[in-house]
């Protein structure tokens, strides 16, 4: 699903508006404390919402995980396990705490099950890494690959090697995810026999030990987040090159490679990074379900098994990593826009 | 108009077509979408030219008749997206009070949450009955167009023309509704198609997670799930439920990129 965050961050706002600070020599480090500061705050609410959610209807959840094993003694006994016999604010502060530290508490339906390692950290690393190499190895592909040909489409705008790229670009940059990832299963799976339609690594494997694996879901987030990267990138650098600056040089006599690459193309790169950025934080959420279509073993299949079996703290678990990374990667995408239009850490725009 | 381009002109072809597959479509299911006919994942047949589906009910009667509660949530959730959106975003622009920071950085936190999340946690904590779908695909939604309303009465807000009714001295829900609102309606309206196929693509995924509209109900995103395990023996039960999904999302954004295109010509 190509659901891009909206207009990514308030930072370039921010920035251009707002004056610098007197008496501060560096406008950098002030506006990275701030960011970080609102990230901090930003994650106490979410973290307020997402227990608000999660508890919403009260005891539900040692009678839902227990289902036919419910009775008045069993109910009451996981209720004092899991501390749900606390008051909602004080539970709360309880798995706040705790969060802080990487510790997320129990998982209901372990300690329904009377599993012994019911602690949810011990479970959730493995997702988490498996979680990151993914968007690590997309994010890798999906920068060079959606600057170059939104440039290469930009530069021949209006021509055929422009619809070459954009018509696929808009078709699949617009296509849900499960959408997208049936199709590349349907092709690689059941017409080559290529690739394997899911992952089926056993318990703590890393996907490297089985490369195959991670090929469908890194295609999949790569042809939703290119194909809406590339149109932005492609407008930018079509529109840059009607500039007057650009005309000039043209008409100076100066040559066509030296006008794209001196001109044009640094100018138009800079709001591309924050295209990049956007496409960067889609990833945080189009991991949950590209995931679960190929039964990849991270933290968005974990979510998903979590609320099928309605096991709320575990949901609640990974939620906040979820979005904490989200958050994380849009204080590093101000940043890197920061750093990388000068224009904007001046404050002379 | 949309149909004065070529992107826009097959927009609306296809838009029409499968609004019409969804609409009409009920009325010629040659079977039940609900009732095993045959062999679960058997291929296709002159009785079922799509074949059956994992239980062996008719892969063409599901798909004729899941296509109105996509079309019909989808619909409801841009509403609600617009309502509240339109709603939030005149209040915080108009007010220059402090309703405009409180209603904002709500906004702000919302915007912090992956999209697919919210809609998991408000599935986890209501289940995921069409209510939840459509409230929650709305509030993921509705602070994009807060934002962009809000940016939008701002400007309009300091035009002689509203100055003018406030000095007459209309109330202010007469001047938001008489000066303002007709007059931002063109951002506004800009992008409710990506808006629409987002709405589609939201209640579709959480449906395709088996997280939403529950069997044996059919709908096209819960189809390409169900029937995953018979990929090999009758792809078409998970590929024709895909492909109209694709052609309504992209149908839909033709017609609002051709909109658009078309409003920047006649603004400019």
């Amino acid at each position: 699903m190509a659901v891009l965050p909206e207009t990514s961050s308030p930072a370039v706002a921010e920035i251009t508006t707002v004056e610098p600070v007197r008496g501060s020599n560096h406008p950098v480090a002030m506006f990275l404390a701030r960011r970080i500061a609102t990230g901090i705050l930003t994650l106490l609410v979410v973290s307020i919402l997402i227990f608000i959610a999660t508890n919403i209807l009260p005891g539900n959840v040692a009678v839902v995980v227990l289902g036919r094993a419910a009775n008045a003694t069993t109910i009451h006994h996981l209720d004092v396990e899991l501390g749900l016999d606390h008051s909602a604010v004080s539970r709360y502060l309880t798995w706040l705490g705790g969060a802080v530290h990487g510790n997320f508490g129990h998982s209901a339906v372990a300690e329904a099950e009377g599993r012994s390692n019911s602690a949810i950290s011990a479970t959730l690393g493995t997702p988490v890494r498996n979680s990151l190499l993914l968007a690590g190895i997309t994010t890798i592909l999906l920068i060079p690959l959606t600057l170059l040909l939104g440039t290469i489409a930009g530069i021949h705008a209006g021509r055929k090697l422009d619809h070459l790229i954009s018509i696929p670009a808009l078709i699949m940059g617009g296509l849900p995810e499960f959408v997208t990832g049936t199709v590349l299963i349907y092709i690689f799976f059941t017409k080559l026999n290529l690739l394997p339609p899911v992952d089926l690594l056993s318990g703590g494997e890393s996907p490297l030990s089985d490369p195959k694996a991670i090929v469908l879901p890194v295609l999949t987030l790569l042809a939703v987040a290119t194909g809406a990267g590339i149109r932005q990138v492609r407008t930018g650098m079509a529109e840059t090159l009607q500039r007057d600056y650009v005309q000039v040089a043209r008409l100076n006599g100066v040559a066509e490679r030296r006008v794209l690459t001196r001109y044009a193309l640094r100018n138009a790169l800079a709001p591309s990074v924050q295209i990049i950025a956007q496409n960067m934080q889609y990833l945080a959420g189009g991991i949950i379900i590209v995931e679960s279509v190929f039964a990849y073993p991270g933290i968005g299949t974990y979510l998903v098994n979590a609320v099928t079996s309605r096991d709320v703290i575990e949901v609640q678990a990974a939620a906040m990593i979820l979005a904490t990374l989200y958050i994380v990667i849009n204080i590093a995408a101000d940043l890197i826009v920061l750093f990388l239009v000068p224009k904007l850490r001046t404050g002379a725009a | 108009m949309v149909a004065s381009d070529w992107g826009g002109r097959i927009g609306l072809v296809l838009l029409t077509l499968v609004v019409l597959l969804a609409i009409v479509g009920p009325a010629f299911e040659p079977h039940s979408p609900v009732e095993s006919i045959g062999i679960p994942g058997s291929g296709p047949t002159s009785g079922a030219p799509l074949g059956l589906d994992y239980l062996g009910r008719d892969v063409l009667s599901r798909l004729l008749a899941g296509g109105r509660s996509t079309l019909l949530l989808g619909l409801a959730a841009t509403a609600l997206t617009y309502l509240v959106g339109i709603t939030v975003g005149l209040m915080a622009g108009y007010a220059r009070s402090l309703l405009d920071p409180v209603l904002m950085r709500g906004v702000d936190v919302l915007l912090s949450f992956p999209a697919l999340l919210v809609m998991l946690l408000l599935v986890t904590a209501f289940g995921g009955g069409r209510l939840v779908l459509v409230c929650a695909a709305a509030l993921v939604l509705f602070p994009g167009v807060g934002r962009l309303v809000r940016t939008a009465t701002l400007e309009v807000s300091t035009k002689s023309y509203v100055e003018a009714a406030v000095a007459r001295g209309e109330r202010t829900a007469a001047i938001l509704r008489r000066e303002i609102l007709p007059n931002i309606t063109g951002p506004i309206i800009a992008d409710v198609g990506i808006r629409f196929s987002w709405s589609i693509i939201l209640i579709a995924s959480v449906n395709y997670l088996g997280l939403g509209l529950r069997p044996p109900t059919a709908d096209w995103g819960l189809m390409i799930s169900e029937n995953r395990q018979i990929i090999s023996t009758n792809p078409l039960a998970l590929l024709a439920p895909a492909i109209v999904i694709a052609v309504l999302i992209i149908a839909v954004n033709l017609v609002g990129d051709a909109y658009v295109r078309q409003h920047e010509r006649s603004g400019s």
